[in-house]
């Protein structure tokens, strides 16, 4: 079986800092609890602009304007370092800002739940249409006309609480509001449907800026696995899903049929293996694994920022979408061979998870933990994370990688820092729990690997299965990303077998075409019905 | 520290030392554990 590789990646952000305020469960929760705190009343003086949110440098690695090891360059505090003419823009994605992605939200929504006012539609309908670069026909008729002011009020304001409508703000300004999509079902509330919908809206921008970049057309995506932290559903199957098809059919992948991975953080990492397994096994050519934003998760680090006078830095969604196709020849492959797993009777100490992850699928393939040039491990920002008292994680990683490198014999204690620096990324990610999973580097690391400055990465996704209460259990997965060999590899003798059984076939052929009457009547026949 | 007959509660990280990777050590030294957990912090 042929090796799967990565054949193209997506990356996108979307500015949101009014869906911070009202759907992030930080504020949500500080809302019935202490309607009145300092936090609640300051916090508008603590948000970004949309241009400070494009030029901070973590958010330009991740749509790949800048790489990790650029950043890593710039000393911090990022948010006080601007990038001088920062784009909005890079050839693999974009940050948007927080009303295209209300229109996003609408134009995909197959039920008619969002109600945007009018003006508001049309300012917004005529700039996407004139420069959105994942704009296509048909957009602007899902988006439609908007509506008067006056009907999303109505949708405010009275009826049963539960089947009242979920505003969209763009700071103070009433824009829209996302309806219930039923009266009584907890499932289907507005909070959800809008939780949901950006999902869904996030994950068709992160597809379409695949499908842009022209690696693979759209009715040529054979099977997509949603990975994003949400469920959709109704009070029967809370999870029922699928947000996969539902992408898929925003982009026009009219071939593609697809389900949703859920792990937690670890699902990005779960499902690129799984991807990988089914295209080295034949059963799709390409399958794209992808993911939307939680706005959950927006300003939920937002009481420590703010009170270290800091912006509130988790005002992104984010989102990507990875192509993995059959193998090409050229693109980095992903060594089934070598996956790592933190098995259920694993254990938990430290050394426990690293070995299951890391180490045990180098050795199984005779490798050390030192010929990995690069490990992408849990890509969190540290400028979100240690100001909140959480350390920086991607760091908190490698040093467990170089402890056990220094356990091997492969290096010396003394050179645990060095190694970490050398062999680790700097995180870049919004905290977005399944966004930061190792994935986000894959682009970066494809470049190198295709430009030949690096032989092999390790992508590594953890997950806390402990926050579902289903079990103390936590999850980690493991994949390796190497350089193609150059061609297409066979299995041992499969090369010399197909010949055989080729020259074998000509020969009998030639032989019947030789032959008596009744042999070359035959061949004709065959060929004739052909 | 002497752990010892001293009652404990752990408060693990998952990229850092969880929860049941405390209580065993702790355990180990003669603690009895009260209380363990593993946060997530991201």
């Amino acid at each position: 079986m042929d090796s799967a590789v990565v054949r193209d990646t997506s990356y996108a952000l979307v500015h949101a800092p009014s869906l911070l305020v009202h759907m992030g469960t930080t504020q949500t929760v500080e809302r019935e609890a202490n309607p009145d705190s300092e936090y609640l009343r300051n916090i508008t003086s603590h948000l970004r602009s949309y241009e400070s949110c494009v030029a901070y440098p973590p958010n330009q690695t991740y749509i790949g304007n800048m790489t990790p090891v650029e950043l890593a360059a710039i000393e911090r505090p990022w948010f006080e370092r601007p990038v001088e003419n920062a784009r909005r823009y890079s050839a693999a994605g974009q940050i948007m800002p927080e009303d295209e992605f209300y229109a996003w939200m609408k134009i995909v929504d197959s039920f008619n739940l969002v109600l945007l006012e009018d003006s508001f539609t049309s300012d917004v309908a005529k700039r996407m249409a004139e420069s959105s670069p994942i704009w296509q026909d048909g957009d602007a008729a899902r988006l439609g006309a908007g509506v008067p002011a006056e009907e999303i009020s109505k949708h405010l304001d009275g009826g049963k609480a539960s089947a009242k409508a979920e505003p969209l703000y763009l700071g103070d300004r009433l824009v829209g509001c996302v309806k219930a999509a039923h009266e009584r079902d907890r499932a289907l509330t507005a909070h959800v449907m809008t939780e949901n919908l950006a999902v869904k809206a996030s994950g068709v921008v992160a597809l379409r800026h695949l499908i842009a970049r022209g690696s693979v057309s759209a009715a040529d995506v054979d099977y997509i696995i949603e990975c994003s932290e949400e469920a959709c559903g109704d009070m029967n199957q809370r999870g029922g899903g699928n947000f996969a098809k539902a992408v898929g059919e925003m982009a026009g992948c009219v071939n593609a049929t697809g389900s949703d991975v859920r792990g937690f953080c670890a699902a990005p990492a779960h499902s690129m293996v799984m991807a990988a397994s089914l295209v080295q096994a034949g059963v799709y050519r390409n399958v794209v694994v992808l993911a939307g934003g939680a706005t959950a998760k927006l300003g939920m680090n937002g009481r420590d920022h703010a009170k270290k006078g800091m912006p509130l830095l988790e005002d992104v969604l984010g989102a990507f979408a990875i192509l993995v196709s059959a193998n090409d020849g050229v693109s980095p492959v992903i060594r089934t061979d070598a996956v790592g797993r933190h098995k259920i009777g694993s254990g938990s100490s430290p050394q426990a998870v690293m070995t299951s992850i890391v180490l045990d699928p180098l050795e199984r393939v005779g490798l050390r933990i030192s010929d990995v040039q690069r490990y992408s491990a849990e890509m969190q920002n540290p400028e979100i994370t240690e100001s909140a008292g959480a350390g920086d994680v991607p760091k908190s990683n490698m040093k467990m990688i170089a402890a056990l490198a220094v356990k091997k014999g492969e290096i010396e204690r003394t050179a645990i820092d060095s190694f970490v620096g050398e062999h680790g990324l700097v995180g870049f990610a919004p905290t977005q729990g399944h966004i930061p999973s190792g994935v986000p580097s894959i682009g970066f690391l494809r470049d190198e690997i295709m430009a030949g400055r690096m032989e092999r990465a390790q992508i590594i996704g953890k997950g806390s299965l402990f926050l579902g209460r289903m079990t103390n259990l936590f999850d980690g997965v493991s994949f390796l990303l190497e350089a193609n060999p150059g061609k297409p590899t066979a299995p041992d003798g499969a090369e010399d077998r197909l010949r055989k059984i080729m020259a074998d076939a000509l020969r009998e052929v030639a032989k019947s075409l030789t032959d008596d009457e009744g042999g070359a009547s035959e061949c004709q026949i065959r060929q004739g019905r052909s | 520290m002497i752990l010892r007959g001293k009652k404990v509660i752990a408060l693990g990280d998952r990229d850092g030392v969880p929860g049941g990777a405390i209580e065993e050590c702790v355990k180990s030294a003669g603690a009895e554990v009260i209380f363990s957990v593993s946060e997530c912090f991201v």
